[in-house]
């Protein structure tokens, strides 16, 4: 192994790697959220639908999809590394284990269960929406004389199950949970903490953590009861 | 005849205590009642008077680490009902006095568990990986004489201090036992942040964290969660700013060091 | 038997630097050819292995303890001095050699102690390099206090944990040449026999206390560096793991011990709260600068307060008597440590102590507070104030503090000459493990500085002449003197295992422990000596018949290692006795009701006793035979302490 890898495969490579990816995913949730945002326009999904039109098949947007591709997939790949290795460092568990007593937060100690909660949301998310709006199976819809994939339609039905906005719900919270823990954490697996910056930092990724999840929740639920 | 405190009561306890022969041997928890418990003994103490009746019984004495019993020298260990150095906070084992339990309370007392901490005998683990990591460059490379004069760097009070309360630990691992991972990030970063802060320090930090982390890491330590677990649970309250500190100094050194190694 | 101190030729303040210039050097290129052994690692022990690494040598270094970073030399609170005269308040190194050798009651080598005063100056140096953080100004230089009575500021301090800091920078030094291969390091592991080959201390044996495996090792030099025997009284500051037994079993090979009577009882520890008692605990002498120390005037109001019947509160100003501020009007609280121990004692012995058991004084801190505020208060000591807390249950901000005198550290040790070594050739004895520097009472914040002196700044000067002269071919553990030594401690350890007794090893630790501090602890006189002689005897020809000691050799046996500890105890116990009871004069530490001035203070004789006591092993069961040394002063003038 060269200098490289041997400090990307080290304990702190990794969480250098978790904390930029996660980061990185971080900013991948802005964007959706405020493309997502266009369904609450009361136009019949026509926004939305020249909007997704326009994620699915522009040549930047396309590349950066490898590059989130990428991200989750490091993401995914050092968080399962780190995840055996942690476990190997305590073959035999405590009987008796009271980390609650110890200040660390339930998600701070629970980001594998969460993720996985997340990933489990994730493809199933995938399947439902990208899938179809990215390689076909979306009734079509004319805007403007231009046909569409009318992904605007495919939401509002699904979200007319109740079990389905369920899904969304609890992954939402998931994420919330990962992200509050997460988001400052990254700042200190990389080293960025300041006595002036960090208190900053701590509720300025608690505020973000909390409003983007509630934002995501928001459109199943909206929809769920406006179309009853 | 307690000292301060004529009328306290005295307590009966069960124990659950891990007894294993040795490292090759697999362990398991054992039930001990012991009476007449005063509420002025420290937990040591207390394991002191159970060690004594065994002995007179015949039975081989619970083995524990311990040595100053004043809280400074970092050889005791234990993990008490679920916690490192048991409930309370900023306290060795040794220093934890029987008035924290209640009377009919029952105790476990396990030894430090982590892949890198294995057990030499009941609660007693071999921490000797602490030791590793500060061959690899806990140190500064100065030889005895030739030094300059102690006053000709001055180092700003702040900086003296803050380097001060990182070369407070006591190396007894209740980091790594408290940590989910049981990683030594708290208890490495305590040496690298300290010699980092200090003019005498930086002209090896690029080496130093370096060598020392890679040492963490062939130990078998785990990796940091930044659950805040290791803070809140050592003894000398080692901040989890050191971790940070570390970290940063890690990937500029790797990303400024001339070690392609 | 001449003892011979082999001190240089000279004015005082040029022996040192002469010596250095005339001792033999050893070619660095041969230097890799000798093996050096030093058992225990605290500050004498790691300082002189690292340096010994450095300067080229092969090192085998030796601890009991699960790390060389746990040493009990971590434990010291106050500080370390050095005559750097930062403060530019008149210190100088003939005030730090004066005071130490006032300090010690004219007990100790001229010569050594100006040798100590002379490197204080390059200790503190070296430990700065090192990155030790001490304490600093504002200004960024470092900063110093006037400790434990001392008329200059020159302690250097570390907040209250400057022993950890200064073992730590040691350590480090220690990991390096670790690191490097020039010292292998052996934790967990405990000498039991010295070995000596042709007339010359040639190696070790050891006993492994994980696997109990005996093990032989050999070398040109032994460097023991092992600590004091405070553990003798059981109830100490000490750590419960320090023990004399390295000490001892090199004294059973013919090293002397010297002065071994004289033991330093520390006046400000937390009283014993019940049998079941451990170990005691130093609360800083720092506090005494603020805390008033008093007992009511009364036996009835103290009794009172033994039962709970009253609070300390309850006593009226007009019925409390501040004892030392009453008989010391000029030093008042601070007078130095033997006098105020003495001085609770009294009290107590008279009736009038405080706590439940009646042997405490208080230490009370509600004038400071008036006078200085809560905070201010708070600020200096409030870490004292809250291990104090943690440890009794009581707050001391409220209530005054109970203390009580423990022993906290012994000024014998093995005898050795100019160049730390023992009358063995070979084998050397560095730190609390030797007798040297601070005679018959040592000066608060110099125990460290002793340590690190000997470790960095003097043997590795010393031991080159040693080895010089030798050839530097190895001995083979193969050897008959190492099998003998081997079968020697298997001998003691199959014996130990096989009395299968009623009595724990404790037990007849506990009982040694109080007949030391009922005879031989703050006061002592010819009845009481000669009885605990006979008491020792009998315990000790108990202990080889009742004791239980159960397992076996060849695992993890605590019981063992206590037994092998103990058993050397009960013969020390019994030496510290007889030259207590030599010692017809009452000096430092060692206070002879025979030899009081009309007011009760310690009386020299510096007629009949201004020589150091080295005793010499006559075998089980013999007197031991007593060599002196005389003191010459040739530039101090011997006076008598007053502190009125």
């Amino acid at each position: 192994m060269n200098w490289f890898t041997k400090t990307f495969s080290s304990t702190i490579g990794r969480k250098i790697v978790m904390s930029i990816t996660g980061l990185f995913l971080c900013s991948f949730l802005v964007v959706h959220l405020l493309g997502n945002l266009t369904l609450f326009r009361n136009d019949g999904g026509e926004a939305f639908n020249l909007y997704s039109h326009f994620m699915a098949h522009n040549g930047i947007i396309r590349t950066m999809e490898i590059v989130l591709l990428l991200g989750f997939l490091f993401h995914i790949y050092d968080a399962i590394v780190l995840n055996r290795r942690n476990s190997s460092a305590r073959p035999i568990n405590y009987a008796e284990n009271h980390p609650e007593q110890n200040t660390g937060t339930w998600a701070s100690r629970n980001m594998g269960l969460l993720g996985t909660v997340i990933l489990v949301f994730l493809i199933i998310h995938l399947w439902n929406f990208f899938v179809p709006a990215r390689f076909g199976g979306l009734d079509p819809v004319v805007i403007e004389d231009v046909e569409y994939e009318n992904l605007y339609v495919r939401v509002v039905q699904s979200f007319q199950v109740w079990w389905y906005v369920l899904i969304y719900v609890l992954g939402m919270i998931a994420l919330a949970y990962h992200l509050i823990h997460g988001f400052q954490s990254a700042f200190q697996s990389l080293g960025l903490t300041h006595k002036k910056y960090t208190p900053f930092i701590q509720i300025f990724g608690f505020a973000f953590s909390v409003l983007v999840c509630l934002g995501f929740a928001i459109i199943p639920i909206y929809f769920f009861f406006s179309q009853q | 005849m307690a000292g301060n405190n004529p009328n306290a009561k005295l307590m009966n306890l069960t124990l659950k205590v891990w007894r294993q022969r040795n490292m090759n041997t697999p362990g398991q928890l054992v039930t001990y009642p012991v009476k007449n418990i005063s509420p002025d003994m420290s937990f040591l103490e207390m394991l002191d008077v159970v060690n004594e009746e065994l002995l007179i019984k015949g039975e081989d004495p619970i083995a524990f680490d311990h040595d100053c019993r004043e809280g400074i020298c970092g050889m005791c260990s234990l993990f008490i009902n679920g916690r490192a150095h048991g409930p309370e906070r900023g306290t060795t084992t040794c220093q934890l006095h029987m008035r924290s339990f209640k009377d009919n309370d029952t105790i476990t007392i396990e030894p430090w568990r982590a892949a890198a901490f294995p057990v030499y005998k009941d609660l007693i683990v071999d921490r000797s990986a602490f030791d590793r990591i500060q061959q690899a460059g806990g140190y500064v490379s100065v030889n005895t004489g030739g030094v300059p004069d102690a006053n000709e760097i001055p180092i700003p009070k702040t900086i003296a201090d803050k380097a001060f309360d990182a070369a407070t630990c006591i190396g007894c691992g209740a980091c790594v036992a408290a940590c989910k991972n049981a990683s030594a990030m708290l208890f490495v970063s305590a040496k690298v942040s300290q010699l980092a802060m200090l003019p005498q320090g930086k002209v090896e930090r690029k080496t130093r964290v370096e060598n020392m982390v890679a040492q963490m890491d062939i130990e078998g330590f785990g990796a940091c969660s930044n659950t805040g677990a290791c803070a809140a649970e050592c003894p000398v309250g080692i901040s989890l700013e050191n971790i940070a500190i570390m970290n940063r100094e890690y990937i500029s050194a790797k990303a400024t060091s001339e070690n392609v190694a | 038997m001449i003892l011979d101190s082999k001190i240089p030729e000279g004015p005082l303040a040029e022996k040192w630097d002469k010596h250095k210039f005339n001792v033999k050097l050893v070619n660095p290129a041969n230097k890799r050819k000798y093996d050096i052994i030093v058992v225990g690692t605290g500050l004498a022990g790691a300082s002189a292995a690292a340096t010994f690494g450095e300067l080229g040598y092969n090192v085998k270094a030796f601890c009991y303890q699960d790390s060389p970073r746990r040493a009990h030399s971590i434990a010291a609170q106050g500080g370390i001095n050095a005559a750097k005269n930062y403060q530019n308040d008149g210190d100088s190194i003939f005030r730090l050699f004066y005071d130490t050798i006032k300090g010690g009651d004219y007990r100790a080598r001229e010569a050594n102690v100006y040798r100590l005063a002379q490197v204080s100056v390059n200790i503190i140096d070296q430990c700065v390099a090192q990155g030790v953080p001490f304490a600093r100004e504002y200004g960024g230089l470092l900063a110093n206090r006037s400790f434990g009575g001392a008329q200059v500021s020159r302690t250097f301090y570390a907040r209250g944990q400057t022993g950890q800091q200064l073992l730590l920078g040691a350590y480090s030094a220690l990991n390096r040449q670790i690191a490097y291969g020039k010292v292998k390091m052996y934790p967990r592991t405990e000498m039991l026999d010295l070995v000596m080959v042709d007339g010359k201390a040639r190696g070790i044996v050891t006993r492994n206390l994980i696997t109990g495996k005996v093990e032989s090792h050999s070398a040109h030099a032994v460097v023991l560096a092992t600590g004091g025997y405070g553990n003798v009284f059981f109830l100490s500051t000490n750590a419960m793991g320090s023990n004399t037994t390295a000490a001892w079993r090199a004294h059973r090979r013919g090293a002397l011990f010297a002065n071994p009577c004289y033991t330093q009882i520390h006046p400000t520890c937390i009283p014993v709260s019940g049998s079941h008692q451990s170990k005691l605990t130093l609360m800083s002498e720092s506090l005494r600068n603020d805390g008033r120390v008093w007992v009511p005037k009364t036996i009835e109001l103290a009794k009172k307060l033994q039962t709970g019947e009253i609070k300390a509160s309850d006593i009226a100003e007009a019925d409390r008597d501040y004892y030392l501020e009453r008989k010391y009007p000029a030093f008042g609280n601070l007078v130095p440590r033997d006098v105020a121990s003495r001085n609770a004692k009294l009290v107590c012995d008279e009736g009038r102590g405080v706590g439940s058991s009646g042997l405490a004084v208080y230490l009370d801190f509600a004038d400071a507070i008036k006078r200085d505020g809560l905070s201010a208060i708070s600020a200096k000591y409030g870490n004292l104030f809250d291990m104090y807390a943690k440890i009794t249950d009581e707050n001391p901000y409220e209530s005054p503090m109970r203390i009580y005198p423990a022993v906290h550290y012994t000024m014998g040790g093995l005898w050795v000459d100019y160049n730390l070594m023992t009358n063995l050739p070979g084998l050397y004895a560095t730190g609390e493990c030797n007798f040297s520097d601070h005679g018959a009472n040592r000066l608060g914040a110099s125990a460290l500085m002793q340590g690190l002196a000997d470790g960095y700044f003097v043997i590795p000067y010393t031991i080159g002449n040693y080895l010089a002269e030798m050839p530097a071919t190895k001995v083979s553990t193969d050897h008959p003197a190492f099998k003998e030594a081997e079968q020697n401690v298997m001998a003691i350890t199959n014996k130990l295992l096989s009395i299968n007794g009623t009595r724990t090893v404790d037990d007849f630790h506990k009982a040694l422990g109080q007949i030391m501090w009922d005879y031989c602890g703050m006061a002592r006189n010819a009845e009481g000596l000669k009885f605990a002689k006979q008491e020792i005897k009998k315990l000790r020809a108990e202990f080889w018949r009742d004791v239980k000691v159960i397992g076996v050799n060849e695992e993890l046996n605590m019981t063992l290692e206590k037994a092998h500890r103990v058993a050397d105890f009960l013969e020390l116990g019994e030496l510290m006795v007889d030259d207590a009871l030599n010692r017809n004069e009452s000096c430092g530490g060692h206070f002879r009701e025979e030899s009081q001035t009309p007011e009760n203070e310690a009386l020299r004789d510096d007629e009949n006793y201004a020589y150091v006591a080295a005793w010499q092993y006559a075998g089980e069961g013999q007197e031991p035979i007593l060599h002196k040394e005389e003191l010459k002063f040739e530039n101090v003038k011997l006076t008598q302490r007053s502190y009125k």
